[in-house]
């Protein structure tokens, strides 16, 4: 039973390889250009929000970031059908597919980035503004170099929900794993799903892998646990 | 060099943590605000480098007022430093120092001078330091770093929020002595901000104490020892305020430079016979090339040829540097009246007797420290 299945896996990859390879590089499109901007987006905000006097307003962007995780994600996308149509934007395909991807992201980028830079020790701040750090060359200076490990760890947990995520855009014509899993589930064919849910899978691990090794490189070597 | 006048901090919610405090620091000198936790010494030094905005009187800094200039301006020629040192964990000792020199702009290579400079001033070896990180050194290093980084654009004026607070005793005693002694070095105007009393009578020219947001006294240390204004700045000094007077002399500056000596070769009767002619019942025994030996006693001369045969060996000594509590310390406990001042050689510089210590103190209690 397994092993005809893996054959059929086999032999459908075998036989189109364009249209796997087209999956896949849809999918990974998809996730990237909603990582790019939903990272852009997130870590922008959750400095602005980790600032000084912002603590009300921090507390209403992370409320709503966790209220749109708890919106199913078909949902989400049938509202922007909805909102993107009356807009006169294309209701389907890719742009609500990276909108929905971006808005998923944004609460492990966001919590991350307020948390990580409001844990930076408070004495190291009042040393560098009391050398004469203007409020800029704290922030890329010092805040930011020591919130890094843990922004990075909130990117790497966005991406793999995006990546996880981007095969339910599959239903709004925005390509990618989920045509084949959503496919296979239509025709009862065990083989697609496999193809597209382990796609997905080793997808997800690989960014992370790649993510984690970013994460290390740029960890400032004073902030790195050496392995003795 | 630096003049308070009338500062005051009130907070939003009313609290008065500094009402009209005024002093002056003259140029080169150590001041230490002083006084128990919550008084508003801290919070008065951060409204020198405006960390801490002020609410009503000036401060002046060379005849000019600290609120026209540019604050990131001032701050860069005000070093800073503080008890939990507050190193950046991502920069090495080299680029923790090197912060202020390049925010004002020098050239890399003057950065890197600099910061090899400080650290050979506090006795740390650039080569093996400059490249490591703060998570790699020690808590007395750290503090060390801490202060070559507020030396870096060698600045002015200093300001120091008990800077030696989160280290062991011992280590702490070696920073403040390596500290006074750069000081002599370097002529800083300082504020050190402390609640150790100990520490302020060692370390201050002038002491500034504090309570509930005023100023109680300013002065030296010896008056504010010896002739405090009222009943706080008497308790607050302690009963015990006698032996914190001995910490404001050191051993050089009062003992006996020619004490009479004693070779070990040399006939008891001559021994004696010094001994009288200064009034006294011992001789400091030191060999041939000066260094110090032991003890000859008047009281053991009878019958004895030669002094090496009455010598009681001693190697109970105190340094040049040495305060007066710690001579006296070491006579209490070796149970002597008189204590060698020896060099680091071990030579015989001079002696102490428990009469230099009192004469010397009924002099502080009535007039001062003359220096």
């Amino acid at each position: 039973m397994v092993l005809t299945l893996m054959t059929e896996v086999y032999q459908f990859v075998l036989s189109h390889p364009d249209m796997v390879a087209r999956w896949v590089v849809d999918h990974v499109t998809l996730s990237l250009v909603a990582m790019v901007i939903g990272a852009m987006l997130g870590c922008t905000l959750g400095v602005f929000i980790a600032g000084k006097g912002r603590e009300r307003l921090a507390d209403g962007v992370l409320y709503l970031a966790e209220i749109m995780m708890t919106v199913p994600s078909l949902a989400l996308f049938g509202l922007l059908m909805l909102l993107l149509g009356s807009m006169g934007l294309s209701a389907i395909g890719f742009l609500p597919a990276v909108i929905t991807l971006v808005v998923y992201g944004q609460l492990p980028i966001l919590r991350n980035t307020f948390t990580a830079i409001r844990q930076v020790d408070p004495t190291v701040i009042e040393a560098g503004r009391g050398m004469g750090m203007t409020e800029r060359q704290l922030l890329f200076k010092v805040k930011l170099p020591l919130a890094l490990p843990v922004i990075m760890a909130g990117l790497r947990n966005a991406m793999v929900l995006i990546i996880g995520i981007a095969a339910i855009a599959a239903l709004i014509g925005a390509g990618g794993l989920g045509v084949p899993i959503f496919r296979g589930l239509r025709n009862a064919r065990m083989d697609l799903i496999i193809i597209g849910g382990v796609s997905v899978s080793v997808l997800a691990l690989l960014v992370d892998g790649v993510l984690a090794l970013l994460e290390r490189w740029m960890t400032p070597r004073g902030l790195r646990v050496e392995s003795k | 060099m630096i003049r308070l006048e009338k500062v005051t901090k009130v907070y939003p919610d009313g609290t008065v943590a500094v009402r009209e405090v005024s002093f002056e620091v003259v140029k080169g000198e150590l001041c230490v605000l002083l006084g128990p936790s919550g008084c508003g010494k801290t919070t008065t030094m951060k409204m020198i480098n405006r960390l801490t905005p002020m609410t009503d009187g000036s401060i002046y800094m060379d005849g000019l007022d600290n609120s026209t200039t540019d604050e990131n301006e001032l701050r860069r020629n005000i070093g800073y430093a503080i008890q939990d040192v507050g190193l950046f964990p991502h920069m090495t000792v080299g680029e923790n120092i090197e912060t202020v020199p390049a925010l004002k702009g020098w050239t890399k290579a003057d950065q890197r001078k600099r910061a090899e400079e400080l650290l050979e001033l506090l006795r740390m070896e650039p080569d093996e330091f400059i490249n490591k990180y703060p998570r790699e050194l020690s808590g007395g290093e750290r503090q060390r770093v801490g202060v070559a980084r507020a030396l870096g654009g060698d600045p002015p004026v200093l300001l120091m929020d008990e800077p030696f607070g989160a280290i062991d005793p011992i280590t702490r005693l070696e920073l403040q002595n390596e500290f006074l002694k750069i000081q002599q070095e370097i002529k800083k105007t300082i504020i050190l901000v402390t609640h150790d009393i100990y520490e302020a009578i060692k370390m201050g020219d002038k002491v500034a104490l504090m309570k509930e947001g005023q100023l109680v006294q300013y002065a030296p240390p010896a008056d504010l020892l010896f002739r405090p204004k009222d009943s706080f700045v008497a308790s607050f000094v302690g009963a015990d305020r006698g032996l914190k007077g001995l910490q404001l002399i050191r051993t050089k500056e009062v003992m006996w430079k020619s004490p009479p000596t004693a070779n070990p070769e040399e006939k008891t009767d001559v021994a004696q016979e010094r001994m009288k002619r200064h009034g006294i019942a011992w001789v400091a025994v030191i060999d041939p090339d000066g260094r110090f030996t032991g003890w000859a006693f008047a009281s053991d001369t009878q019958g004895a040829d030669r002094v090496k045969e009455i010598t009681k060996t001693s190697t109970v000594a105190a340094g040049r540097n040495a305060v007066l509590s710690e001579a006296l310390s070491l006579m209490l406990t070796s149970g002597s009246d008189v204590l060698a001042v020896v060099d680091q050689h071990n030579r015989l510089e001079g002696v102490v007797t428990f009469e230099t210590i009192r004469n010397t103190m009924t002099e502080v209690v009535q007039k001062g420290v003359s220096q």
